[in-house]
């Protein structure tokens, strides 16, 4: 029974709130300690409050990149595709590179698929935070928001090229096994390593511009580092597991297996890269966190 | 329930000299090392880089405490750490040292129009950039038609903001912003943006803000807003607290001691406002009227006379060039008085000289007027001295009464005619 004025106006507008956000539903308070913070405070149910935002960053990433475009979504399709028609011809044609009895143009869409997302998503990841520099000085909000939406955002392009995929399976006759019910698995698992090495390419372009120039490269060399345009039973065999650093090898192998039912069940390289991108996640998450304190004051 | 909303303990923040000037690239830092060596055969820049490397506390042990409801306003010099106090209060920074504690939901101004994006239309823009300020989606669709009908813009709320003309943009931003109803509200100098009128809205939305008994930390340099909208302030200094108190005396105290005094023979060999790695050339200012009698004090239409006195000490300057420029108390920059704009040659400088600005007829507005003078050499700026001074223009007694000066930054000397058509 606090001053008669303040309770009025805010009594009504707490009460709505009191289930969406920080839960304060007993007392309606909510205090915030600020000082200086420990790597450690790893901040996830804050993030957990913002969904609201991080939605609404998706929601714009989406809308601006289709909004003066002519043929909008369709470059979600043609990116794949046309890099799928460029493999088919050099690749499987010309220097006939093993496709595990596939036809050369699934086997390699099927790779591109999770590539371009994961190529698309990184690329985006790198630039938000300086895109989003003017919103990061001005407002608080958890930092993790920006990256994240950047690879959520990819989400629907990646939906759309997998149609296509699906498309194209009926179209060639070749048919998913049960091995599909992994699929989510894998997916979850691209999300998560172009979230991994988002993070530290985010953060460290907020303070050294260079690492946007950088990764193009990175993408360029990774693609040929993963198994997009050969099957990694190309590979030789001891050396498989050492393969699997790469954590997209996992992902794609793990997209031809559950998809074509071809290539190898997940062995020792899957763990290999599961261990892989877990590490490089949570180092990721430390090492943006250490930024983000500061982040404001050198961007 | 406690009685105080904001309780701070010994904030403190510290930035490496010109690191809020911008990124660095890996680029500069190569860069950097590789000059080292011959950095050392230039005496000049020694001194810069040397100090590039020092840090400086923009906050230092700030201790305060606001209690729930009071409109509290933080006044003081540009580079006092009074937005690094927003910053830090609404978390967009962390401290370097110290403690802060926030009772309720926080809503930090420090802009209007925070992420507002050009290609999507001002629809979108209200629920992105309502989100951005801290709404939810539900609290923005019930305040939706309010906000569309505050900015005036319901014909182009499905038009890209892109096309909206500058106003309508600042109009929609701030219709979102003023909105939020968060238990404390911190806003930064966001009423220095947009035309008189908007000023105006702006301010009398801050005051129905503040007479809903909602917290506010508010920094301006509109003393006159302070006054009329905050019961306490704090005046920082250097990034100390120096002083807390009732908002009119320390208005008030800080108007007055802004300049050491409002005096009209000052000698700034020592002065506070010189700007580091400056050459202490400017070493005297007076203030005169066109009799030559020692004045701060003028009435619109005055001449007013500038003595400069400038000590080249042991150097020698062959292109020299001063320039004197006033501000207004929102620290709007009003004009220059520049030696290189008139052509005019003081001659190459050895010696001490004196140097004289006559100032005809001064038709600004009356007010409080702070005074910067700046020395160069050839394009080079050698000695700086930010607010050395104030004047105060008054109305004249005659045809410029006080009441009828019209709004504006001076009053034009003008003739109306009037003629029967025919």
């Amino acid at each position: 029974m606090r001053t008669s004025s303040r309770g009025t106006t805010f009594q009504p507008q707490i009460l709505n709130l009191a289930g969406v956000m920080h839960g304060r539903s007993r007392h309606n308070e909510m205090i915030t300690i600020i000082k200086p913070q420990s790597v450690f405070t790893l901040k996830f149910k804050e993030i957990w409050d913002y969904r609201e935002l991080l939605y609404f960053f998706i929601w714009r990433d989406i809308k601006v990149r289709y909004k003066q475009t002519v043929i909008g979504a369709a470059w979600a399709v043609i990116q794949p595709f046309l890099a799928m028609v460029v493999f088919s011809v050099f690749f499987g044609r010309f220097a006939r590179i093993p496709s595990e009895g596939l036809p050369y143009p699934i086997f390699a869409y099927c790779a591109l698929v999770p590539w371009t997302y994961f190529a698309n998503s990184l690329t985006n990841a790198t630039n938000t935070m300086v895109a989003n520099q003017r919103v990061i000085t001005k407002v608080y909000f958890p930092r993790l928001i920006l990256p994240l939406s950047a690879v959520l955002s990819g989400l629907p392009d990646f939906l759309i090229s997998f149609s296509v995929l699906i498309g194209m399976m009926f179209l060639y006759g070749v048919y998913p096994t049960a091995n599909l019910i992994f699929l989510p698995l894998f997916t979850l698992m691209a999300i998560v390593t172009a979230l991994a090495v988002g993070l530290w390419t985010s953060a460290a372009n907020a303070i050294y511009r260079d690492v946007r120039y950088v990764v193009p490269f990175l993408v360029q060399f990774w693609l040929f580092a993963s198994p997009v345009v050969y099957p990694s039973s190309l590979v030789p065999e001891r050396w498989r597991a050492l393969y699997g650093l790469n954590p997209m090898a996992g992902v794609i192998e793990g997209f031809r297996w559950a998809l074509l039912g071809r290539g190898e069940p997940p062995g020792p390289m899957l763990f290999v890269s599961i261990f892989v991108v877990l590490l490089v996640f949570i180092g990721g998450i430390i090492y943006f966190r250490r930024m983000e304190g500061t982040i404001a004051d050198v961007i | 329930m406690s009685d105080v909303a904001i309780r701070v303990e010994n904030l403190s923040k510290r930035y490496r000299i010109g690191q809020r000037e911008g990124y660095l690239a890996l680029r500069d830092v190569l860069a950097r090392g590789l000059k080292a060596p011959f950095r050392l055969l230039k005496r000049d820049s020694q001194n810069l880089s040397r100090r590039s490397n020092e840090y400086i506390w923009a906050l230092k042990d700030v201790s305060f405490e606001v209690k729930r409801g009071e409109v509290v306003g933080i006044i003081g010099r540009n580079g006092a750490g009074k937005t690094t106090l927003l910053k830090i209060l609404s978390r967009i920074t962390e401290p370097t040292e110290g403690y802060a504690e926030v009772r309720g939901r926080v809503g930090s101004l420090l802009e209007v129009g925070t992420g507002f994006h050009p290609e999507l239309t001002g629809r979108e823009n209200i629920y992105l950039n309502g989100a951005i300020l801290g709404m939810k989606k539900r609290e923005i669709d019930r305040k939706f038609d309010e906000i569309v009908a505050f900015a005036e813009v319901e014909k182009f709320i499905d038009t890209p903001v892109k096309y909206y003309s500058s106003g309508m943009y600042v109009r929609l931003a701030f219709a979102v912003a003023a909105h939020l109803e968060p238990e404390i509200l911190l806003v930064d100098e966001v009423l220095a943006v947009g035309d008189a009128a908007f000023q105006k809205k702006c301010l009398g939305k801050m005051g129905d803000v503040a007479k809903e008994g909602r917290t506010v930390l508010f920094v301006s340099h509109n003393m006159a807003a302070i006054e009329r909208l905050c019961q306490r302030a704090l005046l920082l200094d250097k990034g100390n607290l120096i002083l807390s108190g009732h908002a009119q005396e320390l208005v008030a105290r800080y108007l007055s001691e802004k300049v050491p005094l409002r005096r009209s023979n000052i000698n700034l060999t020592f002065h506070s406002g010189r700007r580091p790695g400056m050459l202490p050339v400017i070493v005297k200012i007076r203030f005169m009227d066109k009799n030559s009698q020692e004045k701060t004090v003028f009435k619109i239409g005055d001449d007013i006379i500038f003595e400069i006195e400038l000590d080249p000490g042991k150097k020698s300057f062959k292109f020299p060039s001063v320039s004197i420029a006033i501000h207004n108390y929102m620290d709007q920059l009003i004009c220059k008085l520049t030696t290189w704009s008139q052509s005019f040659n003081i001659g190459s400088l050895n010696v001490r000289k004196v140097l004289r600005c006559i100032w005809r007829a001064c038709r600004l507005v009356p007010g409080t007027y702070f005074i910067s003078i700046g020395f160069g050499n050839g394009g080079n700026v050698v000695d700086y001295v930010e607010k050395v001074a104030n004047i105060e223009i008054l109305p004249s007694g005659d045809s410029l009464a006080e009441g009828k000066i019209p709004r504006g930054i001076f009053i034009p000397e003008i003739d109306w005619v009037v003629y029967e058509k025919g």
